[in-house]
């Protein structure tokens, strides 16, 4: 049909010789890259972009129905939930995609650290990725509180407790943070202005920077051991490289971007569909205390941080470390703009990339199952076994009575079943002598409470009586100076003995 | 040292006779006071705003305190420590459900109380009280205190905070509606503090 075709081609023409896209928007495509650029490496930074779109349209789709008050918001996410087709889809997509979305732009920053990108003449490109990736994690806090349930009502108590520690003007941070002096309508209404309006706006614009930069200085050649960044000449050989040996971006480096793109989509399409949406949980009632609040997977590792701190470091800690990183995060390519790109010839930074992606794995999985975490229901829900209580005296099983009772068994546990605060208890006695489990009962001491003043005398005994029966075969340890101390000869007297 | 990039970047301006700054000194004149009349403007507008945004934090803490009740005194018997409920008294209706409160109230003996947040002091969670052990725990990391609110155990700085309280008839009233925290102190100044009435 030619007339469709031509008809088509004048509006075409039509259109862009007001607006005047079509020169500028090719030229941008087919710009010239290093041949050696157009790899499988490089395809991140799109992926983020493509996932950012999709974050931005399930996010107004959501908003079509989501109710953002502190009273509806709950609800409203249940009905998405539950009452409207395909609801709980939108609503696990956008979940979803959040999560991979932080797990792309790490990766993509954590390559570009190991291809010294961010080097000469490109500083300015990572500095805003830096802020970039700082405003993905605010999306991704934000976007917790709006999902208004119990977790999200308790991390607020928790970022406002952490502002309450900074000095002076800790007060006026918590309730400008809250809104207010207390979690309510004014703090959700200031998440969601932040969720919906602040941060992406600043995200966007920002996003747009940092492309416009990548098409302005180029992208990142691909490093060549002892090939060395100079600010007097790189200009010049990064030009000849993608003029004597450039390849268009559409299509040569564009087909890998978009496939992978796709990719990516479609796995988050998958997680969708296999594990549904995120929350919410328990409703967002204060008055409902059985909870032990924890963060979305993004912020596991923090928490974990906070809970494994020695309690003095805690406050510089939360305070100073955060900006720490973040300054050396900025200052990175300025103090290491020159010379090598290679991560061959940068051993530290390889080193650097393997510790930190080791520890950030390590704190999440303690996060994901914290063991510092009592298990508040342990000492109702998980009884002694069994086996623990057959051929006891009637004293010992009075002792497993007391270690459920006084709630032992929320932060020790019996054969790995239990909290996991404090040491097993399964083999304390061949650790410990009679006497030593007595103190340590009643007195405590460090992360353990002093039960002295809960505990009968009888308890006492019946429990510690419990405690050196669960050793299996091997002998509680004794007090060796016990038996002199009463009385009783030891069964070869010392030579050296004294009177 | 000169960035090598300024090199790379044309400089359009230098050779076109309508950028010569002589032709055009009052029409610049004129721009520049355009330039000062809207940051004046800006000025005067931005004033307003700031103080939309940050005069409600200004205000005093103890502003936003004021005696609401914890329930009526047969709710709490001697001797135990229950849970207790109030109304945030600067709530709204749009609050929701985190309009009403919870806080822990023990009963000493006679007119002897002590109402403890239900925040720990560590980070906020909400504290569990075990009568049993007679022990307050913190779910989040291991946080423990005693029944007076004393720390017991864990990494909490100080004992759990505590509120203010008073006997109007039968209503057990306490002095709250700040979030506490470890700058914003529930109404009694420092922990295990059994005989502050109101
Ligand atoms: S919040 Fe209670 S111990 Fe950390």
């Amino acid at each position: 049909m030619p007339g469709i075709k031509e008809k088509g081609l004048a509006l075409y023409r039509w259109l862009d010789r007001r607006l005047g896209f079509a020169k500028p928007v090719t030229e941008a495509a087919e710009h010239p890259i290093p041949a050696n650029s157009a790899s499988w490496w490089y395809v991140f930074g799109s992926a983020a972009s493509v996932i950012l779109m999709l974050q931005v349209v399930t996010g107004i789709l959501l908003a079509l129905v989501y109710t953002p008050t502190a009273r509806d918001a709950w609800n409203s996410l249940n009905f998405l939930n539950h009452g409207l087709t395909l609801g709980w889809f939108l609503r696990a997509l956008h979940g979803w995609g959040s999560d991979f979305m932080i797990a792309i732009v790490l990766i993509h920053m954590t390559q570009v650290f190991l291809f010294g990108a961010y080097k000469f003449p490109r500083e300015l490109t990572w500095i805003v990725g830096v802020f970039l990736l700082l405003l993905t994690l605010g999306m991704a806090f934000t976007g917790q509180v709006l999902r208004f349930d119990q977790d999200a009502y308790w991390g607020l108590g928790i970022g406002a407790s952490i502002m309450g520690r900074v000095p002076l003007i800790g007060a006026w941070l918590v309730h400008f943070m809250l809104g207010g002096p207390i979690i309510g309508a004014t703090t959700f209404s200031r998440f969601f202005a932040l969720h919906v309006f602040i941060i992406p706006g600043i995200l966007i614009a920002l996003v747009g920077v940092h492309v416009w930069m990548v098409l302005r200085l180029g992208i990142n050649e691909w490093p060549m051991p002892g090939r060395l960044v100079r600010r007097s000449t790189y200009i010049q050989e990064y030009e000849a490289q993608t003029h004597q040996d450039g390849v268009p971006f559409v299509p040569d480096a564009a087909w890998k971007d978009v496939m992978f793109s796709a990719a990516i989509l479609l796995a988050i399409m998958a997680c969708a569909i296999f594990f549904g949406p995120i929350g919410p949980s328990g409703p967002p009632d204060p008055t409902i205390i059985q909870t032990a609040p924890k963060p979305d997977v993004a912020f596991l590792w923090i928490y974990a941080i906070f809970a494994l701190a020695p309690p003095a470091l805690e406050t510089s800690l939360l305070l100073i470390a955060p900006v720490a990183v973040i300054c050396v995060m900025l200052g990175l390519p300025l103090y290491a703009g020159e010379g090598e790109k290679h991560w061959s010839r940068r051993p530290v930074a390889v080193l650097m990339v393997c510790a930190i992606a080791v520890s950030l794995a390590i704190l999440t999985s303690l996060g994901e199952n914290p063991p510092w975490s009592p298990v508040m229901n342990a000492w109702s829900a998980d009884p002694v076994q069994p086996k623990y209580l057959k051929d006891r005296t009637p004293l010992e099983r009075r002792g497993a009575v007391v270690f459920q009772q006084m709630q032992c068994r929320n932060c020790h546990s019996l054969d790995g079943v239990g909290g996991k605060r404090g040491p097993e208890l399964n083999r304390v006695a061949t650790q410990m002598t009679e006497s030593q489990l007595i103190r340590q009962v009643l007195q405590g001491s460090g992360n353990m409470p002093a039960y002295g003043s809960a505990l009968s005398p009888q308890e006492t005994t019946a429990l510690v009586g419990f405690l050196e029966t669960l050793n299996g075969n091997q002998m509680p340890a004794r007090d060796l100076a016990r038996p002199l101390a009463e009385g009783a000869p030891l069964a070869q007297p010392r030579q050296d003995g004294k009177q | 040292m000169e960035d090598p990039l300024n090199h790379s970047i044309d400089d359009p301006s230098s050779d076109n006779p309508l950028n010569q700054p002589s032709e055009h000194s009052r029409r610049k004149f004129l721009f520049k006071v355009s330039l000062l009349l809207n940051g004046a403007v800006g000025a005067v507008l931005a004033a307003p705003v700031l103080g939309y945004l940050f005069g409600p934090f200004f205000k005093r803490n103890a502003s936003y305190n004021n005696w609401v009740s914890v329930g009526t005194l047969d709710r709490f018997p001697p001797g135990e420590t229950r849970l207790g409920k109030y109304r945030n008294p600067m709530g709204t209706p749009a609050d929701g459900q985190t309009r009403t409160l919870p806080c822990w109230v023990r009963h000493i003996a006679g007119n002897r109380f002590q109402v403890f947040a239900i925040n720990c002091a560590h980070m906020d969670c909400p504290v569990h009280w075990f009568p049993q052990s007679e022990l307050f725990m913190c779910p989040c990391h291991g946080g423990v205190y005693y029944q007076d609110g004393s720390v017991a155990a864990g990494p909490p700085p100080r004992g759990l905070y505590e509120y203010k309280y008073k006997i109007a008839g039968n209503q057990l009233l306490i002095w709250a509606g700040e979030l506490p925290t470890l700058s914003t102190e529930a109404s009694v100044a420092g922990p295990g503090c059994a005989s502050c009435q109101g």
